[in-house]
């Protein structure tokens, strides 16, 4: 089983022409955790992910996997498996050709093409050819590209995009068991719901400077309040004892959201009221507007 | 060192893996098949409607080399097409991102390519003299004239028809590395081979000093090479200019594959990928 080794960015920046795509950014990415890169469209993520895999010169600073440049790793598809964007494939070539080639390239076993085409469940679809791909299909096939040489280290950038529902249940539970076997995994977003049920830590970025990063449990104390959803077959009697506390609530299709107090607080209040509680639980909101108040400072996007 | 001969094989695979290798090869069978099939009737023709030398026909005894090197004239632009599509078919399809993360030596990537074209090239080579010598040797034995397949120095310049398809592919490559965009490198090579550099060889033709700067023209080069009498210096015998020896053309098309593949390398190669 291949263990993960840090990445670690120090002091990058980018310009293109006079735009700063990434001013001075340094972070640092776990082993054996999923770190959600996040920030919104056009704040440098890919340009930074590029710099990572070589792929683009930063102007300044330099950015490592397990001290060495991408550049100069001995077996870079075996060390790092990475998937950029949907349409680098030749669309006449097939799947299974495809991942071959490069399978070729980085001296990979060949046994190894139809292992990650199962894996993402590719097999039935391995000898067509990509043009007639979905973008979901191809999203797989990013994917089984970057598993290729097992690699200890994963960068998927906006893996979640264009998967189906299935799909997307389907990735978060893998990315989980990749960073639970102790491999390093980096995905982008650019949105925070869309990853923050697999996510151990996150890095923000904004017009290509570091805004917060942490936990994902950071974000939630340094959020807006945390609100509870409660609901009653009898809403009526329900928002009567809350108003008889002197509880502040809004009414929404889902329920009835209460700002200030705890579940529990509020399963006592009905509780004491005799009024029978149907649904009861925090609203996890609070994520998504810190990270919108974060990215949003001095009007991003 | 030890990634090059894996980026080879890369670079094989993926031609083999896409479709236009086969079909320009067959396009260059039919097509060269049916210049020297079709000049050797016309010729054919002619020497036995009359007993005379026909007016403006090429002399019975180059005939058959020049039919037979028909492969270089005619067909060198199918090796430039296939080199230049095998380099802008990685920016047009976004594959340079894929090729550098597995490869991440760029030189190295565009050297395994230009081996690989140099292969390809000599296999075109073998196709183009496929069709140049069995539609010319079949239709001369037609008229019963002499197909010189017996003559060693048919056999010479058929294998030197051969490497100058090869290097026709590598300058292919330099060209695609210096014009990354597909459409514009194809129209460039389709421009310069089929008009630019027949009139500009028609013209040098005439003053014995263009003459000598023209035979510098890669297709003259080429011509040199290879060594068979071709249309353009059958019609101006005796205007200036010696055509540069075999070897020497063999190296100008050489030293022009690398120079544009340097170039080529600094241009666009070795830039951001975004």
């Amino acid at each position: 089983m291949p263990t993960g080794v840090p990445i670690e960015f120090a002091g990058v920046s980018k310009r293109f022409g006079s735009v700063a795509a990434v001013s001075d950014l340094s972070f640092r990415v776990e082993p054996g955790r999923v770190t959600g890169f996040l920030g919104p469209n056009g704040a440098g993520k890919t340009t930074t992910l590029r710099m990572l895999l070589g792929l683009v010169t930063p102007t300044a600073g330099s950015a490592t996997i397990g001290g060495v440049r991408y550049r100069d790793l001995l077996s870079p598809l075996s060390s790092v498996g990475s998937a950029l964007e949907a349409a680098s494939f030749h669309p006449g070539r097939t799947a299974r050709n495809h991942l071959s080639v490069y399978a070729k390239a980085a001296r990979i076993d060949s046994k190894r093409v139809p292992i990650v085409l199962e894996t993402v469940g590719l097999s039935a679809h391995a000898d067509r050819r990509v043009g007639g791909y979905s973008l979901g299909m191809r999203q797989r096939l990013g994917l089984a590209f970057a598993l290729l040489g097992d690699p200890g280290v994963l960068v998927l950038d906006e893996p979640i995009n264009g998967l189906d529902p299935e799909g997307i249940k389907w990735i978060r539970g893998f990315l989980r068991q990749l960073a639970a076997e102790g491999r390093t995994v980096l995905i982008s977003s650019h949105l925070l719901s869309e990853v923050q049920q697999s996510v151990d830590d996150v890095v923000i970025i904004a017009r290509g400077a570091l805004v917060h990063r942490g936990p994902l449990s950071s974000l939630e104390i340094e959020g807006a309040a945390t609100r509870v959803i409660v609901d009653s077959p009898n809403r009526e009697q329900l928002m009567a004892a809350l108003t008889a506390a002197s509880v502040s609530f809004d009414v929404a299709r889902a329920g009835i959201l209460v700002s200030g107090l705890e579940p529990g607080q509020v399963g006592h209040i009905a509780f004491s009221a005799g009024v029978e509680v149907s649904s009861l639980h925090r609203q996890k909101s609070g994520l998504e507007d810190s990270f919108l108040a974060m990215v949003g400072q001095g009007g991003s996007l | 060192m030890n990634l090059f001969f894996p980026a080879f094989r890369a670079e094989v695979a993926k031609l083999l893996t896409t479709r236009i290798w086969w079909i320009l090869a067959i396009i260059l069978l039919v097509y060269i098949g049916f210049v020297s099939g079709g000049l050797g009737a016309l010729f054919g023709f002619l020497s036995k409607s009359g007993d005379e030398q026909p007016q403006g026909a090429p002399p019975m005894e180059i005939l058959a080399p020049m039919l037979y090197g028909s492969v270089s004239t005619f067909g060198y632009v199918f090796p430039v097409l296939l080199g230049a599509l095998a380099v802008t078919s990685e920016y047009r399809h976004r594959m340079l991102t894929p090729t550098f993360l597995a490869t991440p030596k760029r030189g190295m990537v565009l050297g395994a390519k230009s081996a690989t074209l140099l292969i390809f090239g000599a296999i075109y080579g073998v196709v183009g003299v496929l069709a140049s010598v069995g539609a010319g040797a079949g239709v001369l034995a037609l008229f019963g004239l002499d197909t010189q397949l017996d003559n060693s120095d048919t056999w010479a310049m058929v294998g030197r028809a051969v490497l100058a398809l090869a290097l026709w592919a590598v300058i292919g490559v330099g060209l695609g590395a210096l014009i990354p965009n597909q459409v514009a490198a194809i129209v460039v090579i389709l421009a310069f081979t089929q008009f630019v550099e027949p009139t500009l060889r028609a013209v040098t033709m005439f003053a014995g000093w263009a003459a000598s700067i023209g035979r510098f023209l890669p297709g003259a080069a080429s011509d040199a090479l290879v060594g068979a009498p071709s249309l353009f210096n059958t019609g101006a015998a005796g205007t200036g200019a010696e055509p540069f020896e075999w070897w020497q053309g063999g190296l100008l098309l050489a030293a022009l594959a690398l120079v544009l593949t340097v170039v080529g390398y600094f241009v666009s190669w070795k830039r951001d990928v975004t």
